[in-house]
């Protein structure tokens, strides 16, 4: 087996790839994931938040949000990569969102969950 | 890469879509939620926690061949496969007590056929990464890899990620959200 090859220097970079957070700092990230997993478990079963109209829900999407978007900046090194590859995610994803709460929205799958998108107002009906 | 991940994040969300849409509106089970459902929510937290640790190994796997160390870099590229395979096997069973136990397979209900694409879809890609994990792995031992492939280990990473962050959806949309 080779020994150690010479490093790649902390400062260098690809043009518009700015220098990467060491072991410390993901590590951190992944005690931060861990937590946030734990609160959105915890969460589910908190009788509170259910009765709570949209309460569940609320939490679960945010807490859903905020691991996403750490593994993507930090983990997929988007926040120090260039702008370009922020674009060629983010606008797929943005559109694939619009999509999927489209289509939600016009097979009455938001109403059947207990929300009349067309006249914002709880369903009499359904689930 | 970035442009792949972006599509197949697409890919994604018309599958999870669907979840949603069908979601509720079975007649018969068996169902996800509630008295009788069929999800496990603990067991799941678990393969998800895996998952997640699997992408913090990732991670770590391309700062130490970014750094030279292509022992620790070995080291945690094979944990990260391990852990990916874990989840696999974890899948599996899961899958086949449902099929056993629930009688909940591809063919039974809407829930089933949703369920099961949209997992087995995210499985399959789970099982490519992890061959493709291996097989960097054995590359850098083969070819006496040292930093100057980062890049590839780093594309991979991406990869990995993103399988990761396609079952933080996925947990949340479809086993949590009730």
């Amino acid at each position: 087996m080779s020994s150690e090859p010479h490093a790649i220097p902390a400062a260098h970079t690809e043009a518009g790839h700015e220098h990467h957070p060491g072991p410390a700092v993901y590590v951190m990230i992944g005690v931060i994931l861990l937590i946030l997993t734990v609160i959105e478990v915890g969460a589910y079963y908190v009788e509170a938040l259910r009765a709570i109209p949209f309460g569940l829900v609320t939490v679960l999407l945010t807490l859903m949000v905020i691991k996403f978007v750490l593994v993507v900046l930090f983990f997929m090194h988007l926040k120090f990569d260039n702008r370009l590859f922020a674009g060629l995610f983010t606008v797929p994803l943005l559109v694939a969102t619009a999509i999927l709460i489209a289509l939600l929205a016009l097979t009455g799958a938001l109403y059947l969950s207990g929300v009349d998108v067309i006249s914002a107002t709880p369903a009499t009906t359904g689930h | 890469m970035w442009a792949f991940l972006g599509s197949d994040c697409m890919f994604f969300a018309t599958l999870i879509a669907t979840y949603l849409i069908y979601k509720g509106r079975d007649k018969v089970g068996p169902f996800p939620h509630g008295p009788e459902g069929v999800l496990d929510i603990p067991y799941t937290s678990v393969s998800a926690f895996v998952l997640l640790m699997s992408s913090v190994m990732m991670v770590l796997a391309l700062a130490a061949i970014q750094q030279g160390k292509m022992r620790a870099f070995r080291a945690w590229l094979l944990a990260t496969a391990g852990l990916g395979a874990v989840f696999l096997a974890g899948q599996v069973f899961e899958f086949s007590y449902f099929a056993m136990h629930n009688g909940l397979t591809l063919a039974t209900n809407l829930f089933g056929a949703t369920f099961f694409v949209t997992t087995g879809f995210h499985g399959t890609h789970v099982t490519i990464g992890v061959l493709w994990l291996l097989g960097l792995a054995v590359m850098s031992y083969w070819k006496s890899w040292g930093p100057e492939r980062a890049l590839d280990v780093e594309l991979a990473g991406l990869y990995w990620h993103f399988v990761d962050i396609v079952w933080i959806v996925v947990f949340t949309m479809l086993y949590l959200v009730p």
